[in-house]
């Protein structure tokens, strides 16, 4: 296996990286969609928020990894019940997966070898207290979308088949890329995401050039690069874990409340959704940012891609969402 | 690019190197048709000693899985190993068929893992009939060699004293020169620099030497740039008038850093690509290796699924990860068997089953509908027509998803139908297709209907069941031939019709004429369709009128 690239080493795309960091300081945001080009680096950061996350602490055998022994599910045979540092889990979903394979099934080996009847986890159990990755998540067939949809609203994963009836706790941060050039998301689902952010190939070419640089002096010497920017990586995930801590004690003004509820209304977002996640990320952005106050300045720079894909879409609207948000914002904000 | 004996030559330096060092050379996109000339080159590629796969494997066989088999007759659980696993090199035949779901596994694998190198072969006519864009991407080379195989052609040998690809060193400027002949191109995709960097230094350990040359980079170039890109890059002489901002500044970059003699390098890797390009990308036709699939057709196309859907009966099968068993008649068929099998086994406790016993749950899954608009763009139905029909798609797609719809768009005008929108569910893909949609000249109604009969066709053994629009005031005047004849065009758009529901395609009839036309009601009963006059419709009505008739 090929050891993931830096994250820090990534050129360029701030808005991915800080929305992604955003969700490591609070996964309750929900997740992060990061919609755009072929090539822009969407899977690299994916695979690299994993290596940067801190680690779990969790029970060693447990399935869904619990925190607690107690908090093991009843069905989980559990082996080893030492507790371990692992590292946050980021799950790929691949398109294609089976409904077997996301939420678990009978284990069908036990079931003829031995007549025993028991559950053999899925995907959606391994992401548990991690991230899930969909790649092409607009590709997703529409009964793993339903599947995905059930489980994100609940943070549980509830199996009834074969005879089996089994439940699990399924809390993660979703995280799904995709061109939109190749279909439409559900709204539905897009709404689950709390953040949306589009990437587009660097037009600059000095940037371009810096990307395929530090990609080749990543293939030619792994080690020697990955030292290069694990004090960086490390510097990121120290501020991750500060700024959890920080988190709770963020102070939010009450005309910054008023601030959500004016933005959204006169954005005419669908639902409260929009105002939760707005808050949630503005505190996290401050928390991440070393602020004990949130402003509106926290609010204005996140708005976009809190935002954007929570719009009725207009499809006979020429210019993007964001740019409608950018343009709100300033309007109500001043 | 017809008939074009470098096309073979560059064939045998791809494969050349592909059998020199396959992770270095990066994979490759093969797109021609079986026949002599393509088992010449898996001859040549024959000592790669590839594992074969074919776009309906399943996951077991890729990833490794149970081995249902063996498992039961011993009574302990035997895996098996994936095909992925154990293959350095990977042959997936017929990918043009080959599904987004397995393209996106596969390139997750790529992605993650050194190995396998996958060599894709593409049958695909059709320029959207081709590998999907998650995999063709991540594969560097892409060869489409064209006319006759020259006699007597062979892979290009390596040097004689190869070095090792991971040895040799490409310069700082070198990178620089490849990235930015890539944006010249258009090419957006960083992937593409990126590959190049790599074939580059393959192409340079072929060659013997530890130090990237401009051969090295020209090659690379000519290998994986062409079929990716977009635009044409400037001309030189307009370059050094008045010279853009990408060209500017790979000159600027080797100046300062006293490389003089990366400037007119930089013109002749232009060159050297430039003359590869396909002939239709003037014509602002993305080439067909790279074309992004036209229809987001990530959804429910197998017509009998195994997941959802109305039920079936169950079927005896194999689980192969994608089947769900069905527990109780799998039982019942191992059922009466069992005091013979006992009678073998002995010793075995529990149920005796077979593989042949297992049955597998089966759902007849109801397939997406394709909205297949044939809109009159001639100068007799005004061109505000166009307009209307144009916000009428994008309006249908907004609401698509629930529906499980996708649309295409065929426009008729002049002389001939042209497919202006091939099926899709991709808004923004729509939006840029249908800007600056060109009306005026005669009405090919036939024509019209002729296309759109194709296409059903065509999306219908892609799984979709296809309705078609008809937008028209129909008065038809261009017969099926080009001619101007108004007798032989009405009589030709009855007989297209009858064609039409002959193959039991639905559609729907819509006259836009300020008066209703008696031509189009026969029309439409020849189509065995319903018939709405509409003058002076909207988008919005439009999109009304057509989502209730779909309903009824």
């Amino acid at each position: 296996m090929k050891t993931p690239f830096p994250f820090s080493a990534i050129v360029g795309q701030a808005e991915m990286k800080q929305a992604m960091i955003l969700t490591a300081v609070d996964p309750g945001i929900g997740g992060v969609l990061v919609f755009g080009d072929r090539g822009t680096g969407k899977s690299t950061a994916v695979r690299a928020l994993a290596a940067l996350l801190p680690p779990i602490r969790a029970v060693e055998s447990c399935p869904v990894n619990s925190q607690k022994t107690a908090d093991c599910p009843e069905w989980a045979e559990l082996g080893s019940k030492k507790i371990v540092m692992r590292p946050t889990p980021v799950i790929d979903l691949p398109l294609g997966a089976t409904e077997d394979r996301v939420v678990g099934a009978l284990d069908i080996e036990r079931a003829l070898t031995r007549g025993e009847k028991a559950f053999e986890p899925g995907l959606l159990a391994r992401a548990n207290r991690g991230y899930l990755y969909i790649d092409e998540v607009n590709l997703l067939e529409d009964h793993i979308v339903d599947l995905l949809l059930d489980v994100a609203q609940s943070g549980e994963n509830v199996v009834e088949r074969e005879g089996l009836s089994i439940r699990h706790p399924a809390r993660f941060v979703l995280v799904g890329s995709g061109n939109p050039e190749e279909g439409e998301l559900r709204p539905q689902l897009l709404d689950r995401f709390g953040l949306s952010v589009e990437v587009r190939s660097p037009g600059d070419i000095d940037e371009r050039v810096e990307v395929i640089r530090r990609r080749h002096a990543f293939e030619t010497d792994v080690e020697a690069f990955m030292q290069t920017w694990e004090p960086q990586d490390a510097e990121v995930r120290d501020t991750i874990l500060k700024a959890r801590k920080r988190l709770a004690k963020i102070q939010t003004p009450d005309e910054i409340l008023n601030d959500c509820a004016r933005l959204c209304i006169a954005l005419g977002s669908d639902g409260l959704r929009g105002e939760l996640t707005l808050l949630r990320t503005a505190r996290a952005l401050a928390a991440w940012q070393g602020n004990r106050r949130l402003t509106r300045a926290h609010l204005a720079a996140i708005a976009p891609s809190a935002l954007s894909h929570r719009l009725r879409r207009d499809p006979l609207d020429e210019a993007g969402s964001g740019a409608r948000v950018t343009r709100i914002v300033s309007e109500v904000l001043g | 690019m017809s008939d074009d004996p470098d096309s073979w030559d560059r064939a045998a330096l791809a494969i050349g190197l592909l059998l020199f060092d396959p992770v270095f050379a990066g994979g490759l996109h093969l797109r021609m048709r079986a026949g002599p000339a393509r088992d010449r080159i898996l001859d040549a590629l024959s000592p790669l000693a590839a594992r074969r796969i074919h776009p309906t494997i399943s996951d077991d066989q890729l990833f490794g899985g149970l081995d249902l088999g063996a498992t039961l007759k011993s009574g302990h659980i035997i895996d098996n190993k994936g095909i992925l696993d154990t293959a350095q090199v990977v042959i997936l035949s017929m990918a043009e068929r080959c599904s987004t779901g397995l393209a996106a596994r596969l390139a997750a694998r790529t992605d993650r893992a050194v190995t396998p190198v996958i060599i894709a072969l593409d049958e695909g006519a059709e320029p959207d009939e081709t590998l999907p864009p998650a995999l063709s991407g991540r594969l560097a080379l892409y060869l489409s060699p064209e006319g006759r195989m020259p006699a007597g052609w062979a892979p290009v040998p390596a040097g004689t004293e190869p070095f090792d690809p991971a040895d040799v060193t490409i310069a700082a400027e070198q990178i620089d020169a490849l990235t930015t002949l890539a944006a010249r191109f258009g090419i957006d995709n960083l992937r593409a620099p990126t590959m190049a960097v790599r074939l580059a230094r393959c192409h340079a350990a072929f060659s013997g030497r530890s130090m990237v040359t401009d051969d090295d980079l020209g090659a690379a170039a000519a290998l994986v740039y062409p079929q990716r890109a977009t635009t044409f890059p400037e001309e030189p002489a307009a370059e050094d008038d008045t010279p853009p901002p990408p060209p500017e500044n790979a000159p600027d970059d080797s100046g300062s850093d006293g490389q003089p003699d990366t400037l007119p390098d930089g013109d002749l890797l232009v060159d050297a690509v430039r003359a590869l390009l396909p002939a239709d990308l003037l014509a602002g036709l993305v080439p067909a290796g790279t074309v992004a699939r036209a229809s987001g057709n990530g959804a429910g196309k197998a017509r009998k699924g195994n997941r959802r859907g109305r039920p079936l009966p169950s079927r005896p099968g194999r689980l192969d990860g994608r089947a769900r068993i069905d527990l109780v008649a799998t039982l019942r068929a191992a059922a009466p068997w069992q005091p013979l099998r006992r009678q073998a086994q002995p010793d075995t406790p529990g149920l005796l089953i077979r593989p042949g016993d297992i049955r597998v749950r089966r759902y007849e899954e109801m397939s997406d509908r394709l909205l297949i608009f044939a809109v009159d763009a001639s100068g007799s139905a005004a061109v505000s027509r166009l307009n209307e029909a144009k916000g009428a798609v994008e309006l249908l797609l907004a609401q698509a998803y629930a529906a499980r719809d996708h649309v295409a768009l065929i426009s008729f005008r002049g002389s001939g139908a042209e497919l202006m929108l091939p099926p899709t569910r991709s808004l923004v893909q729509t939006k840029r297709r249908l800007a600056g949609l060109p009306g005026g000249g005669g009405t090919p109604l036939a024509a019209g209907l002729e296309q759109a009969a194709g296409l059903a066709e065509q999306s219908r053994a892609r799984g979709l069941t296809p309705t078609v629009v008809l937008l028209t005031d129909g008065r038809a005047n261009i017969a099926l031939d080009g001619a101007p004849d108004r007798a032989a065009a009405a009589a030709d758009a009855l007989q297209m019709a009858a064609v039409l529901r002959a193959r039991g395609t639905s559609a729907l009839v819509i006259d836009m004429s300020n008066r209703p036309q008696e031509a189009l009601r026969t029309l439409a009963g020849h189509l065995n369709a319903p018939y709405l006059a509409l003058p002076r419709a909207n988008a919005e009505r439009l999109t009304g009128a057509v989502s209730a008739a779909l309903d009824a």
